[in-house]
């Protein structure tokens, strides 16, 4: 294992903060207070922008009236926890909750697991048919969800899969398996080829080359896919509102939609609904932003 | 560079030796690249089953007349066999130059090139110009970082649903309009406020998928340029112009590319916001889902259809765009 080639922190910033000595004349990097000013006023103003929409869920999901949403001033006097309390007791809420996650965390395995192998055969490897490969892989990327829907819903309601977790994992993975390969491509190649070699030297097979070596230095990659197709399943509306048709196995994409149609348009409940689905999908988000930023830019041999 | 060597394995490949028959060379290729088949095997396998197979089922459906009255189903213990016959080419031409094929073609096309070029400039130059911000040495700009990615990390069924709150007619945008004594258009019911407010929430979901991504490259372009170009005199604009966005060209390229199929195919936001309501609003992956599911009967053929047409518009422009590209490159070479 050559951990000496693991990625660390570059130093440089840190030398040059240290190192340089104080001086008067301006630098790169250091900026005129007015300018400073404009930045911070600039993304303080994008900050806003990014957050109210949130932010104004989370408010109107306290007002206990299903109408608040339009007198939004009425909700500060009377905030309540009761449409939590209501969602959480009386609704499919947990059904939900069992469907959406069996559905992408088995995409995210499916996809990451399939996908690896293969990101790298493409990424080190020519081979004849290697530019066709790579063609099918980004054109399957730009399959509008018309050009399947039809055909699979056809083809699953002759297999008995509608309505059925499988049938939509399966569904799925024609997205997430080429995605996650053309992303694991792409960081397998930011790991240098000397690393390959010195396997190679080694006497490693190709094979071992890529899995004793190239794997676990590709976490973040791996990371990366596996969050990718996690998010799309999970947020996946168009399969899901068609294919699902009980309501005890909507995922929260469909079941969000229902708190409109079947309940009369209960939208503080829905409000409820939306905050309780979004809390711990951007806990995860942020939990692993930080590998989906070096995992999308990143290569292997910094430092 | 007629020599070049496989990096995973070490072996020379396009050499020029003269080209032995073709049961050696399969042979030979077969012993020398088994492991990479072996390797893309899986991937080959999952694509051919969940795609290909149904992409020639649907092209198939295209050329009959089928919908949901003459398709195979199941109705308690009856069993209806499928009674659609072949059309040829009629839903493909109905389509393109049928009666009302403006209405129900041309004029949602045009829209969908608008609502991409639209939304993928807004995207890269908004996504830009912050990347821009939070790459210099600011206080807070981590936390900064963190809530401009909010919009993505927030499922996008959710926020559009806080958008229809806000967007609503009596909703807080209006009231604030309102207040500020300006016209409160009806964002969700006439035409082109649907279409403005279409932008509007998409643009707020993909700026920053953008940010982030053209932040990796900027952080990835090599600090030794901008000193060199410094060294050599260059201002601010200079050095953005001729050292940031050369450095940027491979990540923005692919992100452009991305965005732009995304978009053109972003089912999501508008489905969401204006469920059924908004014929003038939907673009053409939107329209097709509607004529396969969201009307009685349901129009599989037509709908197959127009993923069809939909399918062939990217992968034509997307070649362009690629030989655009390098040509772009090469010019950049010589």
């Amino acid at each position: 294992m050559s951990t000496s080639t693991a990625p660390t922190k570059a130093p440089a910033e840190q030398i040059a903060a240290s190192t340089a000595p104080p001086r008067k004349v301006r630098g790169r990097g250091e900026r005129s207070r007015a300018a400073s000013l404009a930045s911070h006023g600039v993304l303080t103003l994008a900050s806003l922008v990014a957050l109210f929409p949130v932010a104004w869920l989370v408010y109107l999901s306290l007002g206990p009236d299903k109408n608040d949403y339009l007198h939004p001033g009425r909700i500060w006097s009377k905030m309540t926890f009761d449409n939590y309390a209501f969602v959480l007791q009386d609704t499919n809420f947990f059904d939900w909750l069992k469907s959406s996650l069996i559905v992408s965390l088995g995409t995210t395995v499916i996809g990451v697991l399939v996908a690896a192998t293969t990101g790298y055969a493409v990424s080190r490897m020519r081979f004849p048919g290697y530019k066709k490969l790579m063609w099918v892989l980004l054109v399957t990327q730009m399959f509008p969800i018309a050009v399947l829907i039809v055909p699979m819903y056809q083809i699953l309601s002759k297999l008995q899969l509608i309505d059925n977790y499988f049938g939509l994992i399966l569904v799925y993975c024609s997205t997430a398996v080429p995605y996650c390969a053309w992303l694991l491509k792409g960081y397998f190649d930011t790991i240098p080829f000397e690393i390959d070699e010195a396997g190679r030297v080694d006497g490693l097979t190709p094979f071992g080359t890529f899995f004793r070596l190239i794997l676990p230095l590709a976490r973040p990659g791996l990371a990366v896919a596996g969050f990718y197709s996690f998010i799309t399943a999970f947020g996946e509306v168009a399969f899901a509102s068609t294919f699902m048709l009980s309501d005890t196995k909507y995922t929260f994409a469909v079941g969000l939609q229902s708190f409109i149609s079947e309940h009369d348009a209960q939208r503080n409940l829905m409000a409820a609904t939306a905050v309780l689905v979004a809390i711990p999908v951007s806990a995860f988000f942020y939990l692993v932003q930080k590998n989906l930023v070096t995992g999308l830019t990143a290569g292997g041999t910094k430092g | 560079m007629t020599v070049a060597i496989d990096r995973a394995t070490g072996k020379r490949r396009g050499d020029r030796s003269p080209r032995p028959g073709l049961g050696r060379r399969l042979k030979d290729g077969y012993q020398k690249h088994w492991y990479a088949y072996a390797m893309i095997a899986p991937v080959a396998v999952v694509i051919g089953v969940l795609v290909l197979y149904p992409l020639g089922y649907g092209l198939y459906l295209t050329l009959t007349d089928a919908n949901s009255l003459n398709s195979a189903r199941t109705i308690g213990v009856n069993e209806i066999e499928a009674t659609y016959k072949f059309v040829g080419l009629d839903n493909y031409a109905d389509i393109l130059w049928g009666p009302t094929a403006y209405d129900r073609f041309w004029s949602h096309f045009i829209w969908t090139v608008v609502w991409t070029a639209v939304c993928v400039g807004l995207h890269f130059f908004i996504g830009l110009g912050l990347a821009l911000l939070l790459n210099q040495k600011l206080r807070g700009r981590t936390f900064y970082r963190l809530i401009l990615v909010l919009p993505w990390a927030v499922p996008t069924f959710v926020t559009v649903f806080g958008w229809r709150f806000m967007l609503a007619d009596q909703g807080i945008i209006n009231s604030a309009l309102d207040w500020l004594h300006l016209p409160t258009p009806a964002w969700l019911e006439d035409t082109f406020w649907q279409r403005f407010s279409a932008i509007m929430v998409n643009t707020w979901c993909g700026v920053p998928f953008m940010m982030v991504s053209l932040l990796g490259g900027l952080q990835s372009i090599d600090n030794s340029l901008y000193e060199a170009s410094e060294m050599d005199g260059a201002n601010a604009w200079q050095r953005f112009r001729y050292v940031t966005l050369p450095g940027l060209r491979s990540v923005s390229s692919t992100v452009v590319l991305l965005g732009i199929i995304w978009t053109f195919n972003q089912f999501a936001v508008i489905f969401l916001l204006f469920g059924n309501t908004a014929p003038d609003a939907q673009i053409l992956v939107t329209w097709a889902y509607q004529l396969g599911f969201g009307q009685q009967p349901r129009d599989f053929a037509q709908s197959a259809a127009y993923g069809i047409l939909l399918l062939a518009i990217l992968i034509v422009f997307t070649s362009f765009y690629r030989r655009w590209l390098n040509r772009n490159e090469q010019q950049l070479a010589n």
